[in-house]
């Protein structure tokens, strides 16, 4: 059987070493254009089923997602700037942060990266034409859209004010919106699910001949960790905000104390899935880091398998321990025990990656570009936010620490520091891929400052806060914790400065940018051996693959 | 059937048919999964106020009507083999007679709904409503009012599964009218059956609980 | 050292006997937190400077650089050692946190959107302010008449979720004399931060002293003072329509009878057997619904905010005179066990009347005020 080689290119100019001299202009081989000029018109995008269109779409879904839960953001911020009232009242307030919350997780985080890379990347990944079922696929984002609807007009007709974890019995019988917000919320757990199923079975079916899984670029054994925590963590979700719903609009309550309901099997059920779900979060943006350190350091990782297992052990021992979150709920203390000892072994699959990630680097050729700049903050914040876990993991420590401020800086250096900067790394990364063009390295590093050094300032002070006492959800505090919160604030103010630049220079570069070659990171990773952009069927014939994916001493493909 | 690369279909991204009905299979299996977890959820809300209260829990339970339970059951079971029963059909070539079974499994299901409309509308005259309107004098307490709230979720959710059910069966039905399925090919078939009997399983899952108390 | 890190981490002071305890593990926790991240950053941010392409050029190397599997292990396992170690640690604080010393003083927290309101043992109450002794262990017995809240004092570094329709429980030991604020950790509507309470931590004289000063108020309150307490008891009994449902012969109606009830074991409808004794009853004023006697309906209303700290304690004081009366069982109730009996008496938590769109409940007012008068000193 001879090797299918695609069609010969013009000899390539010499490669220059680094990326900030000017690449070269290839010319997009004549017999496909490329997956945006393939089809035109609207109706071709709305009615699209190719899987790297269907990713665009959910980037302008997810990004408007970001900037309207960003503002909801900047405003609870400015609100906290003074200790009574600044701009708002208390039930505005309320609204404020259980809207950031509820958009930013569930129309944002949650389907970020496997909606816009996953869908891009998965199936280029491993030659395959598409994902399993496309048109479910096209489904998944207009039922995320439907999902948002319904949540924006929760928002508007009122609001909804018990926080993003809808504990009972205030949600059930608060004033506020919560029948369509839980309704909306539901849906997007339905896209959820659909793109999950979609993915696993995708990488079971429509791998290539001769790829086995443990050839498989780790990126895709993350999305794969990822979809099958959607598949079955998402359903509880519905059904634990399903009950609140019908309790609060037509009092079915299964939580209410007065007819022998315990509003702390409430917390179990929400838990059960909003624990996984934060590694449904994160999951994604380790393998987006997995793929930027290898191809940036043009080196294999340390150990493909050791980050395999560890994204395996992270799907699975993530599902036992959501009873961390109830150590002071009126749990029994054993079980308190258990959760506590099983959240300290699901820290060690994290820190086995940051490991591995770090001596990935020994021995590279490293390359430095906007991505690796992401990488190195990803590395101090996700690992400080990661042991901040670790410590709120220990059971005596969160008794002071539980509903306080300490949890929240906790999580959001985890989601910003993790999740937030593996996604801007992805969008740099890959950009060259999607656009055929290539960004302004100079705004990507003003920018990476800006995010890591907002990001920051935004929320160690709160660290702070929370060792001081300053509970969460407080409209207003005593005056002792004043100071900490405008450093706070002022924080919050550079990360949007910064995502804004972010996505201008991005926006110029769709347009203005030097046309880029298919490899400009000499990455051996599979997507980077099909043009930029890749054409509408990702191959212009069936994909033949010598070198694996991290063969950093094979030659060039 | 020729392969599938040969049909210029776009949105097909298979070498072949095999290969596509071993995606459809695994998708339906991946769901499946799903199904299991939407009513884990209900099962472990059940078994944590059953520790509450164990003796409401069986009180109530000996009030439900076992023998529209156990019918039920057995009526369930029997459309379980009918489905089975008609993909058996298909791959011996014969439609029609696979159309007649899941017409079978229909009005068995049809059955199902019917008796729990019976037993729903003789709770109701009783005054067991879940949750705020439960007015049952008999067992007042608590317990037994939260055991019924949740049957009428967890039955609810189910019968929710039957009627989707149903309709997925009358698609399959028109389908093998069409001559949509062929003793070869018929992944539709096997999907829906396999729906069909994780519903049927739940259920064998629910009957003990809310029937089978002492 | 502990007040240097403690400055630094910005914690309150150490105001009870396990605050110091769980700080110290928490300086440990967090300074291997601090050195593992920024030890990450260092190395991270040195092989991206020694392994740079313009030092290494990509066809320069020779070999991909490997680390020897011992090493991993070696660094994985001590950190899965070390967390398993702080666990450890945690959680043998955390299992004294949860066990109250014996001959804890017992005080009942009732929290309320959006107020706190404790009741002692000896049957004052107060608002707001809880009055604790210095050096003495006290447990607090919880519960919520609406949402879920959460009791937080920073300075002691002890939170409890406090849960409607059960009792939650936490207890600590304050070290020095002083005002500690209490703060609601869980969010519970729109004045949710306002929910502020204090714990007043007396010396022993201040304390008894308080004591006292709460007896004579009472006194003063009931005002032609009767000769001794119980007898206020019987009198606040039949004014307050106690004996509407409960006997003092012994003779079974809706309540339990108050006829050799004091210190006698009773069971409970969930199974358990609980004594009768001052807690007991006071909780039972307070929060009718956490421990229903069995056999009885749970319709008893709540009388937190009804009666005073010196009615409550004078019921009481009437209800263990009773103790030696002999219960006469021979008279039939004039109800069937279990019959449901539309009660005249003022119900504070009668539950929600069903309709089919959301109304609002009373508690629910956003502009309600947030403390009520305080009855104490």
């Amino acid at each position: 059987m001879t090797d299918i080689v695609p069609p010969s290119e013009p000899p390539r100019p010499p490669v220059p070493r680094l990326p900030e001299e000017p690449l070269p202009t290839l010319p997009l081989p004549s017999s496909e254009p490329d997956f945006w000029r393939a089809d035109r018109g609207l109706r071709s995008w709305l009615l699209t089923s190719d899987h790297k269109r269907i990713g665009i779409l959910f980037l302008i879904g997810t990004s408007l997602s970001l900037v309207l839960g960003g503002v909801f953001a900047l405003l609870l911020r400015i609100e906290l700037l003074t200790p009574e009232r600044t701009i708002v009242d208390a039930s505005t307030y309320a609204r404020f942060f259980t809207h950031h919350g509820i958009i930013m997780v569930w129309m944002f985080m949650i389907p970020v990266i496997p909606g816009v890379f996953g869908n891009f990347f998965l199936p280029i990944m491993i030659g395959a034409k598409d994902v399993a079922f496309p048109r479910l696929n096209l489904a998944s984002f207009y039922v995320y859209v439907i999902g948002a609807v319904f949540t924006l007009v929760a928002l508007v007709a009122g609001g909804v004010d018990t926080g993003w974890t809808f504990y009972v019995p205030y949600s059930t019988t608060t004033v506020s919106s919560v029948g369509w917000v839980v309704c909306g919320v539901f849906i997007l757990g339905v896209s959820s699910i659909l793109s999950g199923l979609n993915f696993i079975v995708t990488v079971h079916t429509l791998r290539i001949r001769g790829l086995g899984w443990m050839q498989l670029p780790l990126f895709v054994w993350n999305i794969y960790a990822t979809a099958i925590i959607q598949v079955l963590a998402t359903p509880v979700l519905g059904l634990s905000l399903a009950l609140v719903g019908v309790d609060h609009v037509w009092h079915l309550g299964i939580f209410e104390p007065q007819y022998g309901g315990d509003p702390i099997l409430f917390q179990h059920l929400f838990w059960f899935y909003s624990h996984p779900a934060v590694y449904i979060m994160i999951l994604p943006a380790f393998g987006v880091i997995t793929e930027v350190v290898c191809s940036y350091s043009h080196n294999p990782p340390l150990s493909y398998k050791a980050l395999v297992a560890a994204s395996l052990g992270i799907a699975f021992v993530g599902f036992l321990t959501w009873g961390h979150h109830m150590f002071v709920a009126g749990m029994s203390t054993f079980d308190s025990g258990v959760f506590g000892a099983l959240s300290m072994f699901v820290a060690i699959f994290s820190a086995i990656k940051v490991f591995t990630w770090t001596a990935t680097l020994r021995g590279g050729s490293i390359w430095f570009s906007t991505p690796i700049f992401y990488f190195f903050g990803f590395m101090f914040l996700f690992v400080f936010g990661g042991m901040s876990g670790v410590a709120v993991a220990t059971s005596s420590l969160d008794v002071p620490w539980h509903d306080t401020y300490f949890v929240v800086a906790h999580f959001h250096f985890i989601m910003v520091g993790g999740t937030l900067t593996g996604f801007l790394a992805a969008l740099h990364y890959w950009f060259p891929k999607i656009t055929g063009r290539m960004y302004s390295e100079r705004w990507g590093l003003v920018s990476a400052m800006a995010v890591n050094l907002g990001f920051f300032f935004t929320f160690m002070p709160q660290f702070l806060l929370g060792n001081a006492g300053m509970p969460r959800r407080y409209y207003t505090y005593p005056p002792q914790y004043q100071w900490l919160n405008v450093l706070s604030t002022a924080g919050a103010s550079i990360l949007a400065i910064g995502l804004v630049i972010t996505v201008s220079y991005l926006a110029v570069a769709c347009w203005r940018g030097p046309r880029a070659g298919k490899n400009p990171w000499r990455s051996r990773c599979f997507e980077w051996r099909v043009p930029s952009p890749p054409p509408k069927h990702n191959f212009l014939e069936t994909p033949r693959w010598k070198s694996g994916a991290y063969d950093y001493h094979a030659a060039e493909e | 059937m020729q392969p599938l690369g040969a049909i210029v279909h776009d949105e097909n991204p298979y070498a072949d048919q095999a290969q596509r009905e071993h995606a459809l299979r695994l998708g339906m299996w991946v769901f499946l999964g799903s199904e299991t977890l939407l009513f884990a959820g209900l099962f472990g809300l059940y078994a944590g106020y059953r520790a509450r209260y164990p003796e409401q829990f069986a009180l109530a339970g000996m009030h439900n009507e076992e023998w529209i339970g156990s019918v039920n059951t057995f009526v369930l079971i029997v459309s379980s083999f009918f489905a089975a029963w008609a993909i058996h059909l298909v791959r011996g070539d014969r439609p029609r007679a696979a159309m007649w079974s899941l017409g079978a499994v229909i009005l068995l299901g049809l059955t199902f709904l019917g008796l729990k409309s019976v037993e729903y509308s003789h709770h109701l005259a009783e005054g067991i409503a879940p949750a705020s309107y439960y007015r049952y004098a008999e067992l007042p307490e608590r317990g037994a009012r939260m055991f019924f709230t949740l049957y009428y979720f967890m039955t609810g959710l189910h019968a929710l599964h039957v009627i989707a059910g149903l309709t997925v069966m009358v698609w399959l039905i028109t389908r093998l009218r069409r001559g949509k399925a062929t003793a070869e090919h018929h992944v539709e078939l096997e999907m829906g059956g396999l729906y069909w009997h994780l519903v049927d399983i739940v259920w064998i899952f629910l009957w003990p609980l809310l029937y089978l108390s002492t | 050292m502990n007040e240097l890190y403690r400055t630094l981490l910005n914690l309150p002071p150490q105001a009870s006997t396990v605050a110091r305890h769980i700080d110290y593990l928490h300086y440990v926790v967090i300074t291997t937190s601090v050195l593992g991240a920024v030890g990450v950053a260092v190395a991270t941010g040195w092989f991206l400077y020694r392994y740079r392409a313009s030092r290494v050029p990509e066809g320069a190397r020779s070999h991909i650089e490997h680390v020897p599997f011992s090493l991993e292990l070696v660094v994985v396992g001590g950190l899965l050692g070390m967390f398993l170690l702080f666990w450890l640690v945690g959680y043998r604080q955390f299992v004294h946190l949860r066990t109250p010393p014996q001959g804890a003083m017992d005080v009942y927290v009732v929290a309320k959107q959006w107020m706190w309101a404790f009741a002692y043992p000896d049957g004052s109450a107060s608002n707001r302010d809880l009055y604790v002794p210095v050096g003495r262990p006290v447990r607090l017995l919880m519960t919520s008449r609406d949402v879920i809240h959460s009791f937080w004092v920073p300075p002691f570094r002890v939170k409890q979720d406090v849960v409607p329709g059960r009792m939650t429980f936490t207890w600590f030991e304050a070290r020095t004399p002083g005002t500690y604020d209490i703060m609601c950790a869980e969010y519970c509507g729109p004045h949710h931060s306002r929910m502020r309470g204090r714990v007043i931590v007396l010396a022993p004289d201040d304390y008894a002293a308080w004591q006292e000063g709460q007896w004579q108020a009472a006194q003063a309150e009931a005002g032609g003072a009767p000769a001794n307490l119980a007898q206020l008891g019987e009198r606040v009994a039949a004014e307050r329509g106690c004996l509407r449902c409960h006997t003092v012969d012994g003779t079974p109606h809706l309540g339990p009878s108050w006829a050799g009830l004091y210190h006698a074991p009773i069971q409970l409808a969930d199974g358990r057997t609980v004594l009768v004794d001052d807690a007991y009853l006071t909780e039972s004023m307070m929060d009718p619904l956490a421990k229903v006697h069995r056999g009885y309906a749970p319709v008893m209303p709540s009388y937190l905010g009804l009666l005073s700290a010196a009615e409550t304690a004078a019921i009481v004081e009437y209800i263990h005179s009773l103790a030696g009366v002999v219960p006469v069982r021979a008279r039939q109730s004039p109800l069937a066990p279990g019959q449901n009996v539309n009660l005249t008496l003022p119900s504070v938590d009668a539950p929600r009347a069903p309709s089919l769109t959301p109304t609002p409940t009373p508690t629910q007012t956003p502009r309600q005020e947030a403390e009520p008068e305080g009855k104490g000193p």
